[in-house]
Order: structure tokens, then sequence, then C-alpha cells
């Protein structure tokens, strides 16, 4: 099967600055891959080059098996632009009514649409009333018009409460289980490694890693912290047992080794029996995974 | 088809909310009562009736206030998009530049269509109260209404042009406020001093027509000063304008809407999100 969406070897230059650098990457049908990178990494650039609305430099894009921006690509297409933004003067329904006439769908489906997101209290009040989370959620409900192949979200859940969030993955969900492919920016990196099956971390332009949370995590390799307590008055001699470790003021002992090591070390720990009260075991966090692939490029 | 028809609705409703209908109609109605009332004393005596002499007076307001409305209300079509945060969005649509340019014109075009209508009727009502002889000027008048529509069309394609070129609300302002003076008001000014300098010799057997027709307001005046004949009383410019054939007037008024929707088209096509 033809993938929905095929990048290879984009590349996209605003003056001298190059925002995009051979970027290559395909999307099958009803995947959902997270874009991750800094402010100015290149996604937003990117998402809008998919669109349509920006031209590109080099490479090449397929979006649907069309060129993107097409008048087939673009039916088969829907986005949620960061911050979206609609007209004030005008309510939630109307504004669906008209996107869903844009789309060729029957105005009716407005109102379903709307309390699909939980906005149905609010169809009847002008957009110019709402708060941030309520236009996001217009934002969203106007990307569930005819089921799209390929839905492109710039953060789609900046200003939605943990809540909507949790209700906005699980209709992510059900879209991709119809075979939607979903590809969307987040700052929020814990919400995207439950939800996404793919990440894609984006530096300075360049596509620096690719792939599941467990690939990313075995690349970067970074070490694990462990955390110990000694059972009372043992401090003195888990010190000298473990030289390599550093004493914190709380009482507990740090130590850190690479992922190969951490059973050993383990085993060396719990040989010591009762002088130990106490042991956490802290993989690297998804933000330290994040920088050390978004920083390798001297950022 | 359906498209522009969304497009048009939409642009209408905000039109409305943004009080345009109103503001567009009690403007037009307000002027076009003050002038069938100043208008009112000079009849009997000239040989027309009450509507033609009303009319005429309303050619004059139109080449002024129809351009103005069309102005204002066209200069945020694209730079309010772009500075509302609205325009990425409805770009990915599977919607064409023209096609949303066409809704905008369509829902501008009925607002002003029902501004001079009302504006007009309201005039031709006061004339034909007070003469009902004044029914024989209705022609007239709805040459007047057609062409001032056209009018506006060329200035709501020229103020879809200035929108999409300034690509900012304060700008795009200046600039239709801008044009306005230059097309409307300094045009004619230049006009009439090249007259005088002239004195009757070439600028103003050749070139004058040509330039009367390479402006739509001017055309308009011509068109509607021409065709009614019987109005000589109308002065200004009203002696060139019986040199100048009716249907090049028209043609003039006809094919600068087409001129200046294609303008806007090229330069909103320009534009990237």
């Amino acid at each position: 099967m033809t993938p929905t969406l095929t990048i290879s070897r984009l590349t996209k230059r605003f003056g001298d600055v190059e925002a995009l650098k051979a970027v290559s990457l395909t999307l099958e049908a009803g995947r959902r891959a997270a874009l991750l990178g800094h402010n100015g990494a290149g996604k937003s650039t990117m998402m809008k080059i998919i669109l349509g609305l920006i031209p590109y430099d080099g490479g090449e894009v397929s979006v649907c098996g069309s060129s993107p921006g097409s008048s087939s690509a673009r039916a088969a297409v829907a986005y949620l632009p960061e911050n979206v933004a609609f007209h004030p003067a005008l309510t939630g329904e109307e504004q669906l009514r008209y996107y869903l006439s844009l789309r060729g769908e029957s105005p009716r489906q407005a109102m379903e649409l709307l309390s699909r997101v939980g906005l149905a209290h609010a169809a009847r009040r002008r957009i110019g009333t709402y708060s941030k989370g309520m236009r996001q959620r217009v934002g969203l409900a106007q990307t569930l018009i005819g089921k799209p192949r390929l839905l492109v979200l710039d953060e789609p859940t900046s200003g939605l409460d943990p809540v909507s969030r949790r209700d906005f993955y699980d209709l992510l969900d059900g879209l991709s289980a119809e075979g939607t492919a979903i590809l969307l920016s987040s700052h929020v990196l814990t919400e995207v490694e439950a939800r996404t099956d793919r990440i894609l971390i984006l530096s300075g332009g360049a596509l620096v890693a690719e792939g599941t949370l467990a690939d990313l995590r075995a690349r970067a390799a970074l070490p694990v912290a462990l955390l110990v307590r000694p059972a009372p008055g043992r401090a003195p001699a888990l010190v000298s047992a473990f030289p390599e470790a550093s004493a914190g003021g709380d009482g507990l002992l740090r130590l850190s080794c690479a992922q190969a090591e951490k059973l050993p070390l383990l085993a060396r720990i719990s040989a010591l029996g009762g002088e130990v009260a106490d042991l956490d075991v802290i993989p690297p966090s998804l933000e330290d995974i994040y920088s050390h692939f978004s920083r390798r490029d001297g950022q | 088809m359906n498209r522009i028809l969304a497009t048009a609705v939409s642009e209408f409703r905000i039109a409305f909310r943004n009080r345009w209908v109103s503001i567009a109609t009690g403007m037009m109605v307000l002027f076009a009562l003050v002038l069938a009332a100043a208008g009112a004393a000079p009849t009997g005596d000239v040989g027309v009736d009450r509507l033609s002499v009303t009319v005429a007076s309303l050619t004059s307001l139109a080449v002024y206030l129809v351009p103005l409305l069309a102005l204002l209300m066209s200069f945020d079509a694209v730079a309010g998009e772009v500075e509302r945060g609205t325009l990425p969005l409805l770009l990915t649509y599977p919607v064409s530049r023209l096609e949303i340019l066409l809704g905008k014109l369509l829902a501008h075009l009925a607002i002003l269509a029902l501004a001079v209508t009302l504006g007009y009727g309201a005039a031709a009502l006061v004339a034909v109260w007070s003469d009902p002889g004044a029914v024989a000027g209705l022609a007239s008048l709805w040459r007047l209404i057609w062409t001032s529509v056209a009018l506006g069309a060329t200035f709501l394609g020229a103020g879809y042009a200035l929108s999409a070129l300034a690509r900012r609300p304060s700008g795009a302002a200046g600039l239709a406020i801008a044009l306005w003076l230059a097309a409307v008001v300094l045009y004619d000014l230049a006009l009439l001093a090249l007259i005088v300098t002239d004195s009757g010799g070439v600028f103003t057997t050749h070139a004058l027509p040509v330039a009367l027709l390479a402006n739509p307001a001017d055309a308009f005046r011509v068109f509607n000063l021409s065709a009614a004949e019987a109005v000589a009383a109308a002065g200004g410019i009203g002696g060139a304008a019986r040199a100048i054939p009716l249907w090049q007037s028209a043609a003039s008024l006809l094919v600068w809407p087409l001129a200046a929707i294609a303008l806007a088209v090229a330069a909103f096509r320009k534009v990237t999100p």
C-alpha cells in the first residue's frame, strides 16, 4: 500500500537560513507520528509545505499520491494550525457550517461535530466570546469534517486542560483506527509518549532521530539513575560500599550507570540486604532523550 | 458555485454583524434624501420630470459615495484574514483563491446594491410624491442603479487588490483612501486644469474623451449624463460627455470590474500565508 504521506530529501530556505535540510519521512494510513523540536526547528515550516501553503526548494513531497496544495490533496487533508483563529463575529455553528460547505458536506452536521468536541452548549455564541480552549475545540471539530486521510495538527493540545487532552487523544485514536494518518507536533512530551506510534525529532531543520520511544531510548543509551535510601544508621557503610555514589543532602545515595550495567548494579545493592531501606530506579525521562537528540548538533 | 455561495453567505453575515449593511444603507438613504430635498426648488421650468433631475444630482453623489463605500468594505478582505490568522486554515480547504474573492464580491455587491436601491429609491419616492409625472424618469433611475453596482464592483475589486498587496489592514486602509482621492477627486481636478490651460485645443478634443473613459468614475458620470440627454443642467463635464458615444462609456463601466477582479486575484495569488 502506498503511504499517505511521502517526503524525500525535502529542503527549504528562507534567504540564507536553511529551514529544512534534506528531510525524509513516510507516514502510512492509520499511523500516528509526533513531530518534536524547539521553536524554529522547522516543524511548522514542514507542515505548511505538506499543506501546500508555502513552496519548497528541493526534494519531493507526495500527499495521498498528489502534489501538496493540489485540489485532490486539499480534499484529503485536514489541518489544525497553531493558535487557530476564526472570525469573531461568527458563531461556532456558523463557522462550521461554512467549512462543511467548502468541503461539499451537508452543513447540517455542524451541531453533531460541535457536540463531538463538547461545544454544543456554546454553538450559538459568537466565537469572539470563546476562551482559547474553546477556539481550539472549534479548530479540532473542523478537522473531523468528512473523513480526512491525513490530519496535520500543529500543537493541537495547547490551551486544552488535561481532561480535554485525553478526550482529544481518544478522538485521534478513533480516527487512526479508521485509517487516517496523523502528523502532530507537540511540546508536551509525556502525552506524545503514550498516544503516538512514532516520534520524529527535528533540530535545526534536520531530522535527527526517528523511531518508537523504545528505539530512541535504546539509541540514546542514556544512563539510568538509582536512588538508594540506607537503613537507619547504615549510611556510612553504604558510602564505603559504593564510593562512586554521590550523597545528597536528603540522606539518599545517587548512583548512575549505563543500561547494560543496571542489573549487575542491582544485584550488588540487593546483596547488602538489611543495610538498604529502599531503592528507586529512574530511567531517563522523555525530556532527557529529547534533549540528547535535539542538542547533538551543537544547538 | 456552492463554495462561492457559502463564502458569500458567511461574508454577508459578517458584514451584517459589523453593521456595514446598516452603515452603507443609512449613508445612501440620508444623502439621497438630502439631495432630493435640496433639488426640490428648481423644477417645473427645466422641461424635464422631477425624477430625472433627482437622478442627475444622485449621479454626482454616487460618483463619490459608491467608490468610498466599496473601498471601505473591501480593504480588510485579505489583509484582515492575514492579521486575524484565519487565512492559512482557509487556504488548506478545497477552495480556490478566485472562489474566495468571488464569494466576498458577491456579498459586498449585494450590500451595495441594497444600499443604492434603498437610497435612490427613497429619493425617487420623494420625487414621484411631489410630481406624479416623474415616473417618466424610472428608466434613468434603473440605469443609475445598475451602473452604481458596476462602479462599486470596480472599486471592490481594487480594494481587494490593495488589501492583498498591503497585507496589513492599516496599510490597506491608507492605500484605499489614496486610491479614492486619486481616482475620484484629483483625477477630475487635473483634467479640469488641463482643459483650462488647453482652452479648446488638441487635449480637449482628442485626449479628454480617452481620459474620461479610462477612469471608471468618470465613465460612470459620462454614461449617466449622456444617457439622460435632457439633463443639460448638470453642467461640469456634461459638454464633453455628449461627445462620447454611449456604448463606449458603457463598455468602460463593464470592462473595469473584470479588470479590477483580475488584478485582485493576481495580487491575492502572491500572498503566502
